[in-house]
């Protein structure tokens, strides 16, 4: 599965979401959404009144019930249209996954053994517990863990990724995912989940939104607006009664209009969130999915943006994963340069990233290029646990380069000594969290190769950002305490776990939630399982076991650690774009009123031939009632349309403290929300004037 | 100085003043609701109040305990309060000889002294005894304040995150005998030296200089007025309530009387913010409250310093000073009893009247009814409070989305319980006052009891429903409103808007309290910030002015645009 670059309205997407918004037109549906639903009622209704106004005369021009008829039909319209456009994407990617799911036959085996007796089957027969063998070529059926076996898998179908990973019994590469193509070898399979339960059914599931869940802060959110809608509809009705009072005693003039009523009503109640909502929140899916994460929920979207503590893993998030030499520190009486070249010959052959970093390193500083072993006819002598040192035998020259313990011994036996400058550079080297390494030639120790985790560009930035966001950051780590400390404070972190093992980090994230906070980590192996189902946001790789997987609630395909960080942002951003559109929503209402109540009642209690009290509100100075009321209307559609890209996009996000992101939405969400359709309402008032419309 | 600045100058001493007491009176009534630690003087007291209520002031109580005990003591309170005016023929102390009172009255009566609105539909002097206004209802004017204070420290234990949240009827006993009795004794005092009469005799009897002879009413008036202005109640012993010479004989006594309707509600905000241990959050609120409270004041003076706007276009009639119909003049005519005293009485949800709120001007009116709609600019004892956590749930979810959290509010999130619970509460306040002026709008109950024609008649109906459901308890006067359908309909109103309101935040912060508390982080929403009182404000005004600016387009703004 590819994504397309970010192509939002991409032709043939809006044509089908065109359709589909009509088809949602079923009040089934509709009343999903309860104030699209009175939205729905109010279209009939005025659809029933244009119809009436066509047979029996009434104060009403008929054109004027129909165009407010028109644009409520179009404000359902577009909300509808807004979450097909939400739903399209997914349901085109579901379409991808579905075709890899396609049957399959699987070889059912009797029992976990490579020789026992195969027996075919249809992929969609197989269940729990089942063994299966996948050979060159083969589909693999359904989920399920290696138990036998070592295959190079293609795992496109899921991550995207085309590049083959290995896939073998025992460790933490064991698990494998239905509809993944086995390229080379073979392996047996327990199958761990039904047909129609995997992770490729799952993710179908999510990515068209069929059983989309409404999230729990998206069920609150709904309900406040439920609530509104049920404010205006009192407000609305009881404005009846009220203008017969006046009609009754002014003796003159006309109760409000049915039309105006309706109209007014859909105006005030918070249409424009209403409308966007279910979209936002398949938008904010979306855009995980574009990150090639998973959420085996909404909730855990919502959540991610929730998250005050990040538990990060040193290798691969913070630093780039392998130590890298950086200099060399030659012993008393030797040239730096001796000591380049003794420690290049050592690692020739070495081939280890620390190996490379050291023949780099003596190039660079002294333009020393890599000779060749066979020329040299030296002998290579590998790193092994007994020796716990590696080097290069040449003629009588015997280079050897180690941890400081194991280089000690060595010299003792070939008859020298370590100095006690080169146990002191030694020592230094690692209290600034770096590992040094002993190079000696014969009983002649040379100097210190100082190895350092090299962090990551940019991630202290990053972190900086983090913690203005006031989520806390704590890396993990299997190092000593010495060298942990020194990389946390290279990379800015606000704090870290030195030796970390599965219970110290269950132990971390249990304290951390004591005190309130929501933790997210990630991990990959079957011994963070139990750390990932404790913690509040739990990504796992997608590379990782089954157990973790099952254990973590965001599944990240791409297995790339740094994901946490951007995962978090696509939470806090889904829920901001809800409550900036449900603030631009309400702050929207002032201007409503002052455009349709001073046109609905500005002939009331008016001397004859002159304006009314209340016209003295039509702050706007709108043409003439019937087009205040339609301006208002219109605008209400048309906002729903302009928002949607906003709404698909989620609002411009700039890491910051709350009080600083607040104050921006506020002053864009609040106050743009008043001021933008006085000046809207105005200009459509004016140009169905100039369209001689009114 | 003109008398506008004049206005200006006076209720800024006063409004510093009561300010400055609220403070440490704040702490003693935390200290007196939910002591900290008890010492020997208070536990003596405490277990006092312990025997007293027996065995069931012993335990703890869950909402439901506490919102099923409050319920209860008040239905009783209702009962007994009925009895007394049923039967206050019969009952002993009533020199004067007053008869029964009509049914509907009765109910009218009793819920509006139960739920501490105290709108009177009857004039005291005219139809009650001594015996029935002290038996019946200035003893219901103690204990419905004291149940808007013990409602206050029941909620904020919950969201201290306590999950038990007191014994109602300890802390009724606490607001009772340790606030409200002290206070009132206190008051009293002033009031009897400031000249208002104190007596259990009957009417005096006067002859006048044409030789007529005249019963003057008069009883246990100072009494009676210091727990009405103190209580936020404002059922005057009087009919014609603080504007009777004998309520509020002097320029003093009416300083003294607007004191006193503020300071508890002012009071109560730092007696939540010392119970819920957030001082910094309690200040925010009371200054949203001050600022809001200072708009109404300041819009008050200012439209009430022009001239009537009734005599307006009156051929003939020059008019060269500010609007002075239906105001004591014999205080000056700086405003004080006017507009300043109707924008407290109306804010605090007191109702008691210091000048004809009909003669105001239709902004001015527009003014007191919007106190009464928001009805948390400091509110009633206890119960303004309230209110605005309502208001707060509402602002602290929205703007809570907005900083990319989940809502929270003390550290506990805001789900669909609270805000299904606060939105109930919202919309009843809004919809009891719209639905019950739509009805009387549109029938004859309502069409025939306006004194006044157009928008000024719709006021007068929307001002009685707003005052019911805000349990405020002025009137707008000129409504016929002593009639069997007035009396049930506001009744209930009253009854609603005062036990949903209270019942529900108690619900609310009970299950708050029995969350997973949330960490405090520079990633979530501060509520003790100037950005948090700029969005409490504007939540309250744009709810408030989304539920009621087509109604007051209706009355008193199409008034004055006239």
């Amino acid at each position: 599965m590819t994504h397309p670059a970010s192509r939002r309205f991409d032709p043939a997407l809006v044509r089908q979401a065109v359709l589909d918004a009509f088809g949602k037109l079923r009040p089934r549906t509709m009343i999903r959404n309860p104030v699209m639903f009175v939205v729905f009622v109010g279209c009939i209704l005025t659809s029933g009144l244009f119809l009436r106004s066509l047979v029996v005369a009434s104060d009403e021009q008929p054109a004027f019930i129909f165009a407010v008829s028109a644009w409520l039909w179009f404000t359902v319209l577009f909300a509808n249209f807004a979450e097909a456009m939400a739903e399209g994407r997914g349901k085109a990617q579901a379409v991808a996954l579905r075709r890899t799911r396609a049957t399959t036959m699987a070889k059912r085996l009797a029992a976990p053994q490579r020789g026992a007796k195969v027996e075919p089957i249809d992929s969609t027969d197989l269940r729990v517990g089942d063994f299966v063998l996948v050979e060159t070529g083969d589909t693999i059926p359904g989920d399920g863990e290696v138990v036998e076996g070592v295959a190079s898998v293609n795992e496109a179908a899921v991550t995207g990724e085309s590049a083959p990973v290995i896939r073998e019994s025992g460790g933490d590469r064991s698990a494998v995912t239905g509809g993944t193509l086995v390229i080379s070898d073979w392996v047996i399979v327990r199958i761990s989940s039904n047909p129609g339960e995997t992770f490729l059914d799952r993710m179908i599931s999510l990515v068209e939104g069929a059983e989309r869940q409404k999230t729990p802060n998206e069920i609150a959110l709904s309900i406040l607006l439920s609530g509104l809608t049920l404010v205006f509809l009192i407000v609305t009705a009881t404005l009846l009664p009220y203008s017969s009072f006046a009609v009754d005693q002014a003796g003159r003039g006309a109760v409000i209009s049915m039309t105006v009523l309706v109209a007014l009503l859909v105006c005030l109640i918070p249409t424009t969130i209403g409308g966007l909502l279910s979209a936002i929140g398949i938008a904010g899916m979306d855009r995980m999915i574009q990150a090639n994460v998973i959420a085996t929920s909404g909730r855990a979207v919502e959540a991610a943006g929730d998250v005050d503590v990040l538990l990060l893993d040193k290798t691969g998030t913070i630093t780039l994963g392998n130590r890298q030499a950086t200099s060399f520190v030659p012993a008393p009486g030797v040239t730096e340069a001796e000591l380049a070249s003794a420690a290049q010959l050592a690692s020739l052959a070495d081939e280890t990233p620390e190996g490379r970093s050291i023949v780099v390193l003596a190039k660079e500083r002294h333009r020393l290029y890599a000779r060749d072993l066979h020329d040299l006819q030296g002998k290579f002598v590998p790193f092994s646990a007994n020796s716990r040192m590696s080097g290069v035998d040449i003629g009588e020259e015997r280079i050897r380069k180690g941890a400081v313990d194991a280089m000690q011994s060595w010299l003792q036996s070939q008859g020298g000594r370590l100095p006690a400058g080169v146990r002191e550079v030694a020592e230094q080297v690692a209290k600034q969290g770096g590992t040094p390494l002993v190079v000696a030639s014969g009983s002649r120790a040379l100097g210190v190769i100082a190895l350092k985790d090299v962090v990551k560009g940019g991630i202290r930035e990053r972190f900086r950002e983090l913690r203005a966001m006031g989520i806390k950051t704590v890396m993990i780590t299997g190092d000593n305490p010495l060298t942990a400390a020194a990389v946390a404070a290279e990379a800015g972190v606000d704090d870290f776990l030195a030796e970390a093992t599965p219970e110290a980090k269950l132990a971390l994230i249990r304290k951390y939630q004591a005190g309130g906070r929501l933790v997210a980590m990630t991990g990959d192996g079957t011994n963070d399982a139990p750390a990932l189902a404790q913690a509040d946001v739990a990504v796992a790789m997608n590379a990782g076991t089954q157990a973790a997987k099952e254990a973590a609630n965001l599944v990240d395909l791409d297995s790339n650690p740094t994901k946490l960080i951007e995962t978090v942002q696509i939470g806090k951003q889904l829920l901001m774009t809800r409550g900036a559109l449900t603030t631009f929503s309400l702050s929207n209402d002032l201007a409503k009123y002052f455009a349709i109540i001073p046109a609905t009642f500005a002939g009331l209690y008016a001397e004859p031939g002159r304006k009314g009290p209340l016209a003295a509100l039509d702050v706007m100075q709108l043409h003439s009632p019937n087009s205040a009321i339609l301006s208002a209307v219109i605008f209400n559609a048309l906002i729903i349309i302009a928002l949607i890209p906003l709404a698909l996009r989620g609002v411009s996000y700039r890491p910051g403290s709350a009080a600083s992101v607040l104050r921006r939405n506020l002053l864009i969400y609040g106050l743009g929300g008043v001021v933008v359709p006085f000046a809207g309402i105005k200009l459509i008032d004016l140009s169905l004037v100039a369209l001689r419309l009114v | 100085m003109n008398d506008f600045t004049r206005s200006i100058l006076l209720f800024t001493v006063l409004i510093a003043t009561v300010a400055c007491a609220s403070w440490p009176l704040g702490r003693y009534m935390a200290w007196s609701m939910d002591p900290k630690v008890c010492g020997p003087r208070r536990q003596r007291l405490e277990s006092f109040m312990e025997r007293l209520a027996g065995r069931a002031g012993r335990a703890g109580q869950s909402w439901k305990g506490y919102a099923l005990a409050m319920l209860c003591c008040n239905s009783i309170l209702f009962a007994i309060g009925w009895l007394v005016l049923a039967f206050q023929a019969e009952l002993p102390w009533n020199p004067d000889h007053k008869g029964a009172l009509e049914p509907s009255l009765i109910f009218h009566t009793i819920a509006s002294f139960v739920t501490n609105t105290n709108a009177q539909h009857y004039s005291g002097e005219v139809s009650l005894s001594p015996g029935a206004q002290l038996g019946a209802l200035m003893w219901l004017q103690f204990l419905s304040a004291g149940t808007g204070i013990a409602a206050l420290a029941a909620v904020a234990r919950g969201l201290a995150g306590r999950l038990d949240m007191g014994n109602f009827f300890m802390d009724l006993q606490r607001a009772t005998f340790l606030v409200l009795l002290p206070g009132a004794l206190v008051l009293a005092a002033l009031f009897v030296l400031g000249g208002l009469p104190m007596t259990m005799s009957g009417s005096a009897n006067a002859i006048t200089l044409e030789g007529v002879s005249q019963g003057i009413a008069r009883g246990p008036v100072a009494a009676f007025v210091a727990i009405k202005q103190l209580g936020t109640n404002g059922g005057g012993y009087f009919g014609a309530n603080s504007t009777h010479p004998f309520e509020n004989p002097n320029f003093w006594t009416n300083v003294i009387s607007m004191l006193a309707i503020l300071i508890i509600p002012m009071s109560s905000v730092w007696m939540f913010g010392r119970i819920v241990q957030r001082m910094n959050h309690a200040k925010a609120i009371y200054l949203v409250m001050l600022l809001l409270l200072l708009g109404k004041i300041g819009c008050a003076l200012w439209f009430e310093s022009q001239p009537a706007r009734a005599f307006e276009g009156l051929a003939g009639v020059e008019q060269v000073s500010r609007n002075l119909e239906g105001k004591e003049l014999g205080f000056g005519t700086s405003g004080l009893s006017g507009p300043l005293w109707a924008a407290l009485t109306t804010a605090t949800s007191n109702g008691s009247v210091g000048a004809m709120h009909d003669s105001l001007n239709p902004l001015t009116g527009l003014v007191a009814m919007v106190g009464m709609w928001l009805n948390a600019t400091y509110g009633g004892v206890g119960v303004g409070m309230i209110n605005m956590l309502l208001y707060i749930v509402i602002a602290v979810f929205i703007a809570g989305m907005m900083v990319g959290r989940t809502p929270e509010y003390l550290n506990r999130r805001i789900e669909a319980r609270e805000i299904k619970l606060a939105i109930l509460a919202t919309i009843a306040h809004g919809s009891i006052t719209l639905l019950g002026t739509a009805i009387f709008s549109a029938t004859a109950w309502g069409r025939e009891a306006t004194s006044n024609w157009g928008p000024h008649g719709f006021s007068q109906i929307l001002y009685e429903f707003t005052s019911a459901s805000a349990n405020n308890g002025s009137g707008f006067e000129g409504l016929a409103d002593n009639t069997v359908p007035w009396n049930i309909a506001t009744g209930v109103a009253m009854l609603l808007n005062r036990y949903v309101p209270i019942v529900v935040p108690l619900a609310i912060a009970s299950s708050l309290a029995a969350k997973r508390p949330t960490g405090q982080t520079g990633g979530t929403l501060s509520v003790q910030d100037s950005t948090f009182v700029v969005i409490l404000v504007a939540t309250i005004l744009i709810v408030g002015a989304l539920t009621f600016f087509p109604a007051a387009a209706l009355g008193p703004l199409a008034e004055h645009f006239m």
